[in-house]
C-alpha cells in the first residue's frame, strides 16, 4: 500500500487564493504533456501545420510591403521594408496567437475541467507553447530573408530570447485574464481577435516609433510596443531603439501579469460550475 | 480501523441567478447601462439558491467500499465532484487522507488525433499518474485493453468499443489510496463489463478505499460494503447495502405510471417524461400482462440531431436488465428540433407478473458514452405486473410469460 502521507482538506475558500507552488510542481508532467499534445496535434494534423506557421507572417508581410512599403512609403529606418515588417510581425503573431489560444483553452478542454481536478492554470499557459514552436519555424524564414537582403546575422539575435520570455509573461497575464473571463462570458473569444486587429495599428509593427510624432505616448502605453522594437533591434543589429520604451513595457507586463493571475486564481474555483 | 475520509456538514448551493450557462459579455454591457433605470424602477431580484447538497456528514474507514445511490439530481455527482476537488463546497469540510484518484468518465482527455500509445500517457498524466508509473504499468494497461495491434493508430480510427476499453484500462490502473468511481462500468460489451467489474472488485479487495456511485443496483450490491442513500441533497439512509437498496427503492419510486422530468440544462436531447399505458389510455403503474403495454417516451430535441436513438428498458428491481429496445429502425434518421413522443409497444403475455423498473433514455449508440450532450437516462419508476385474466397458473415462474402450451402423451 502506497501512502504518500498527503492529506487533503476541502473547505470553501474566500477571496484571493494564493498559488500553490508545491502542487504546481507535482503537476509539471501534466503541464509538459499538454503542451506537447497541442504541438503534436498542430503539426500532425495537416502538412499545413508547419506551413501555416510560415504563411501567416509571410503573406501578411507581402501585403504590408505592397501597401505600406511600396504605396504609402512608410519609412523603415533604412532597412528593406519586407525585413522591417516581417521582424515585427514575427513577434506580433507570437503574441496575438498565444493570447488567442490561451483565451479559448479552458472552454476547449471543458470536459477535463468538469471531470477531473488539476491546477487550472496549467491549461492556458501550456497552450502557448504551440505559438513558441511556430515562432521558431517562422524565425528561420527571417534568417533567410536577412541573408537575401545581406543584413549581418549577429549573435545578438540570441538575446531576443529574453524579449521572447517577457512577451510570454505578458501573454500569460492577458491569457489568464481572458480565459477566465471566457468561461463566464462565451463571447470574449470573439472580441479578442477584433481587439488585436485594432491593436496592431497602435503598435510599431507596420511603422517605426520615429514616425509617431506627438502620439508617441500612445505607443508607450501599449505594453507590446517596447518588445516589438527591442526584438527588431536585436535581430537587425543597427536598428535604433529607445530602451526606455522596453523598460515601460516590462513594468506594464508585471502589472498585467499580477492582475491576470489574481483574477484567474480568485475565480478558478467556480470554473466547473459554469463550464 | 483508521478513518480515511471525514465529511462534515458539507453543503453546496448553486446561485440560480448566476448560473446562466451561456452568459455573454454583451449582456453585461447592456445591463450596466440599464443599471440606473433598474435601481430606480426595477423590482428587487430574489436571490434564489438551489441546494445540491445540504449538511452531508459521514465517515469512511480504510478499505471500505461505500456506495452512493439516489435518483438523478439528488447530489450524488456533486458530492463526488467536491471530494475530487473539481468544484468547491459552499459550506462544511471534508478531509481525505492519502492520494485521491477519480474514475469519473472514461476517455476524458483522450485526443482524437493522437495514437493509442500517446493517449495512454496523456490520460495517465491527466489522472495524476507520473510518467514512470505509466511506464511500469504500460504492458498491463495494453494487455487489459486488448488493443496491442492498434497502439500506434490515432484513436479517431478506433471503434467505440476499442476506445472505451483503452480508456477504462488506463483509469483502472490508477494506483491511489482513495478511488472515486462514478458510473463507469456500463461501458463496452458484456464481456468487457464483467472484466471491468472484476477489476473494480480487485481494487476494492486490495485494501483501498472506494466510493462508488451507480444506478445499477446489482453492481452496487456486488461491490459495496456499505451504502448511503441520498435524497434532495441529504443523506436519508446510511448503512448495510441491502437495506439501503430496499430503502431507496421504497422511497424513490412512485406507482403513478408516469414521470415528468424537469431539467434546467439545455442538452441536445432531453427527456421530458415517461409513461406506461396499458388499457383505457391513462397511465398506470399497475399493468395487466394480458393486454399490450405501451411505453411512451416524451422528449425535446433542442438542436437537429442525427443517428440518435431513444430507448426504453425494463429491469428487475435489483438492476438486472431484461429488455432494452431502441428505436433505431424507426423512420427518423435525423430529428429536427422540436418536441417528440416515441411509442414502444410490448405485446401481451411477454413478461411475467412481478415488480419491474422502467427506464428510458436517449443516446448516440456509435459514439456511445462519450457524447454527454445527447446521452440522457432516467430510472422512470417501478411498476407492478398483474394478471387479471387469472391464467397465471399456466405461466409458471420466471420472467417470461408467453402463452405456451404443454402437450403430454403417454409413450409407453
Amino acid at each position: 500500500m502506497k501512502s504518500m502521507g498527503t492529506t487533503t482538506i476541502i473547505e470553501p475558500r474566500r477571496g484571493f487564493v494564493s498559488i500553490d507552488l508545491k502542487e504546481l510542481l507535482r503537476y509539471r508532467e501534466l503541464f509538459f504533456i499538454l503542451a506537447i499534445r497541442d504541438i503534436k496535434v498542430r503539426y500532425k494534423q495537416t502538412i499545413f501545420g508547419g506551413l501555416w506557421a510560415i504563411a501567416q507572417p509571410f503573406l501578411t508581410m507581402i501585403i504590408f510591403s505592397f501597401f505600406f512599403g511600396s504605396l504609402a512609403k512608410i519609412p523603415s529606418e533604412n532597412f528593406p521594408y519586407p525585413v522591417f515588417s516581417y521582424s515585427g510581425l514575427l513577434l506580433w503573431i507570437f503574441f496575438s496567437n498565444s493570447v488567442n489560444v490561451a483565451t479559448s483553452s479552458l472552454i476547449n478542454d471543458a470536459r477535463l475541467i468538469s471531470k477531473i481536478y488539476f491546477p487550472r492554470i496549467i491549461l492556458p499557459i501550456s497552450t502557448m507553447f504551440v505559438s513558441l514552436v511556430d515562432y521558431g519555424v517562422a524565425g528561420i524564414v527571417l534568417l533567410g530573408m536577412m541573408r537575401y537582403y545581406q543584413i549581418a546575422i549577429t549573435p545578438k539575435i540570441l538575446l531576443s530570447v529574453g524579449i521572447l520570455l517577457l512577451t510570454m509573461l505578458l501573454s500569460s497575464g492577458l491569457g489568464l485574464f481572458f480565459s477566465a473571463l471566457n468561461v463566464r462570458y462565451r463571447d470574449i473569444k470573439y472580441v479578442i481577435p477584433f481587439f488585436f486587429q485594432l491593436l496592431i495599428f497602435v503598435t510599431p509593427v507596420i511603422y517605426p516609433v520615429s514616425v509617431s510624432g506627438k502620439f508617441r505616448w500612445l505607443l508607450f502605453l501599449n505594453p507590446i510596443s517596447g518588445y516589438i522594437e527591442g526584438h527588431r533591434a536585436l535581430w537587425l543589429g543597427s536598428y535604433p531603439v529607445e530602451w526606455t520604451m522596453v523598460g515601460v513595457s516590462v513594468v506594464l507586463t508585471i502589472i498585467i501579469f499580477i492582475i491576470g493571475l489574481a483574477y484567474f486564481q480568485s475565480v478558478e474555483r467556480y470554473f466547473a460550475d459554469y463550464i | 480501523m483508521e478513518t480515511i475520509i471525514t465529511v462534515k456538514n458539507l453543503s453546496k448551493s448553486y446561485d440560480i441567478g448566476k448560473k446562466e450557462k451561456d452568459a455573454v459579455f454583451r449582456d453585461v454591457i447592456i445591463n450596466t447601462f440599464l443599471l440606473p433605470y433598474r435601481l430606480l424602477f426595477g423590482k428587487r431580484k430574489v436571490n434564489a439558491n438551489a441546494w445540491a447538497l445540504r449538511g452531508v456528514s459521514f465517515e469512511v474507514k480504510k478499505g471500505e467500499v461505500l456506495g452512493i445511490i439516489g435518483k438523478n439530481g439528488v447530489g450524488k455527482s456533486t458530492l463526488l465532484k467536491i471530494l475530487s476537488r473539481i468544484t468547491e463546497p459552499t459550506g462544511g469540510m471534508a478531509i481525505l487522507k492519502g492520494r485521491v484518484g477519480s474514475l469519473i468518465e472514461v476517455g476524458t482527455g483522450f485526443h482524437q488525433e493522437l495514437t493509442g500509445r500517446e493517449n495512454i500517457y496523456l490520460n495517465g498524466a491527466i489522472l495524476g499518474m507520473k510518467k514512470k508509473e505509466v511506464d511500469s504499468k504500460f504492458n498491463e494497461i495494453v494487455n487489459f485493453s486488448g488493443i496491442e495491434r492498434y497502439l500506434d493508430v490515432p484513436v479517431k480510427k478506433y471503434s467505440s468499443g476499442m476506445y472505451v476499453r483503452l480508456a477504462f484500462a488506463v483509469a483502472a490502473h490508477l494506483d491511489t489510496d482513495i478511488l472515486l468511481v462514478d458510473e463507469v462500468l456500463s461501458v463496452g460489451d458484456v464481456e468487457f463489463q464483467q472484466k471491468s467489474l472484476d477489476k473494480v472488485k480487485d481494487i476494492a479487495s486490495g485494501g483501498r478505499t472506494v466510493i462508488f456511485v451507480s444506478h445499477n443496483m446489482s453492481v452496487i450490491n456486488q461491490l459495496c460494503t456499505r451504502c448511503l442513500v441520498l435524497s434532495n441533497g441529504k443523506i436519508i439512509f446510511d448503512g448495510d447495502t441491502e437495506k439501503a437498496i430496499s430503502h431507496y427503492l421504497a422511497s424513490e419510486y412512485e406507482y403513478f405510471g408516469h414521470r415528468h422530468i424537469k431539467r434546467d440544462k439545455k442538452k441536445v436531447m432531453q427527456l421530458r417524461g415517461v409513461s406506461l399505458i396499458n388499457k383505457g389510455g391513462t397511465p398506470s403503474g399497475i399493468v395487466d400482462i394480458g393486454k399490450p403495454i405501451q411505453i411512451v417516451v416524451e422528449y425535446d430535441v433542442n438542436r437537429d440531431v442525427s443517428h440518435a436513438v431513444v430507448y426504453a428498458k425494463i429491469s428487475s428491481v435489483e438492476g438486472v436488465e431484461f429488455l432494452k429496445s431502441t428505436d433505431k429502425n424507426g423512420e427518423l434518421r435525423t430529428r429536427k428540433a422540436g418536441k417528440y413522443k416515441s411509442f414502444l409497444e410490448i405485446p401481451q403475455f411477454l413478461i411475467n407478473t412481478g415488480r419491474y423498473v422502467l427506464s428510458a433514455g436517449c443516446e448516440i449508440p456509435d459514439k456511445n458514452l462519450v457524447d454527454t450532450e445527447v446521452f440522457d437516462e432516467i430510472d422512470a419508476f417501478q411498476f407492478e405486473c398483474v394478471d387479471s385474466s387469472g391464467t397465471v397458473d399456466e405461466h409458471g415462474s420466471g420472467i417470461l410469460a408467453p402463452k405456451y402450451r404443454w402437450h403430454t402423451e403417454k409413450v409407453r
